[in-house]
């Protein structure tokens, strides 16, 4: 069963004309938790069945908020509440090894991928985004690792395709002083290839997309494997520095006080 | 209006068109969180807004702590 269509608690798929449309639907902003990463397995297994019948992968956000704010990092506290550090690692552990799974299914998917993007995209969210292809995003889209305060390195990836996409300077800007950046000065960096009006990021995404499919599916897929090589070693050593911090007391202090904060400004670094 | 009024001036503006709020009751020495009425993601989205307005690039540490019209001007204005 191919599975051409879902619709989840926290993200929907469609295949339609040749173009998979991703929708991540979970407020307050799309945050990743068990219940998501349960259905973007569900959605990776259902892309290998689908691919053979598209030519393009849209991921987006149908949440004014943003495209995605990261990991659930509320329910990350929880879970790790009562535990030994070491088995809660262990937990996280398992939780990055299948995030990755589905990261590395889309960043090698033989589609052309498209992350169209809005408002906030931290995090994970921005993980999301760099295992795709092309960027598009509207001019509100911001971006940010903001781990760093927590005592931790991104964990879903980012290092790695950060590293492959980007130079070092902003590599270096984002993860070692944790500041955001806005969509134009991404798109000066080289990590978005189109900005847009606000709100215009999926129909941009939506244009191109119908453009890809002009071509020889073929000859899209070779070069895809030419000019963006997937750096695993990479992502299972960031697993175990991102395994190693966490055991500490400052990540365990570092979560606290994001899930008990008050403060108006808890997004910001 | 010297360069550092008018920054705030338009500051107040840009805040209270976005937030629909009546810019008669917005001051310069308001917390912006309260009287916008606005939580982290907002102060985000007025961040981005204010980056365009003015072509600036405002980290976000440079504006850790401040919650007034008036000093956020400031911090444009050294910007600018």
């Amino acid at each position: 069963m191919k599975m051409n269509q879902f619709k989840g608690q926290t993200l929907s798929w469609e295949l339609k004309d040749g173009v998979i449309e991703l929708a991540l639907h979970r407020d307050p902003c799309n945050e990743i938790g068990s219940l998501t990463l349960e259905e973007l397995e569900k959605f990776t297994s259902a892309l290998e069945r689908m691919q053979s019948d598209a030519h393009a992968l849209i991921l987006y956000s149908t949440l004014k908020s943003g495209f995605c704010a990261g990991a659930d990092l509320r329910e990350l506290y929880r879970g790790a509440q009562g535990m030994e550090r070491q088995a809660a690692a262990r937990g996280v552990r398992e939780f990055l090894e299948r995030i990755h799974k589905v990261m590395n299914a889309i960043d090698s998917s033989p589609l052309t991928t498209i992350a169209a993007l809005n408002g906030i995209t931290f995090g994970g969210g921005f993980e999301l985004a760099l295992v795709c292809d092309l960027i598009v995003a509207d001019k509100m889209a911001r971006f940010c690792f903001p781990e760093l305060r927590l005592g931790l390195i991104p964990g879903f990836g980012g290092i790695p395709r950060l590293k492959r996409d980007l130079g070092n300077a902003v590599v270096r800007d984002l993860l070692l002083t944790g500041r955001s950046f806005h969509a134009t000065k991404a798109q000066q960096v080289g990590l978005v290839s189109q900005v847009v009006g606000e709100g215009e990021s999926l129909r941009a995404a939506r244009g191109t997309a119908a453009q890809l499919g002009k071509f020889d599916r073929a000859t899209a897929m070779a070069t895809k494997k030419f000019i963006k090589p997937i750096p695993y070693e990479e992502l299972k050593q960031e697993i175990v520095i991102f395994c190693e911090l966490f055991t500490r007391p400052a990540v365990e202090t570092g979560l606290k006080k994001f899930v008990e904060s008050k403060d108006a400004q808890p997004y910001l670094p | 209006m010297t360069d550092s009024k008018k920054t705030l001036d338009e500051i107040l503006n840009l805040a209270a068109a976005q937030f629909k709020v009546p810019r008669e009751k917005l001051t310069p020495d308001d917390d912006f969180f309260k009287t916008l009425g606005i939580d982290s993601l907002q102060a985000l989205d007025l961040l981005t807004r204010l980056e365009h307005h003015f072509n600036v690039e405002l980290p976000d540490y440079e504006l850790q702590g401040v919650s007034d019209f008036r000093t956020l001007a400031s911090r444009i204005q050294a910007r600018l």
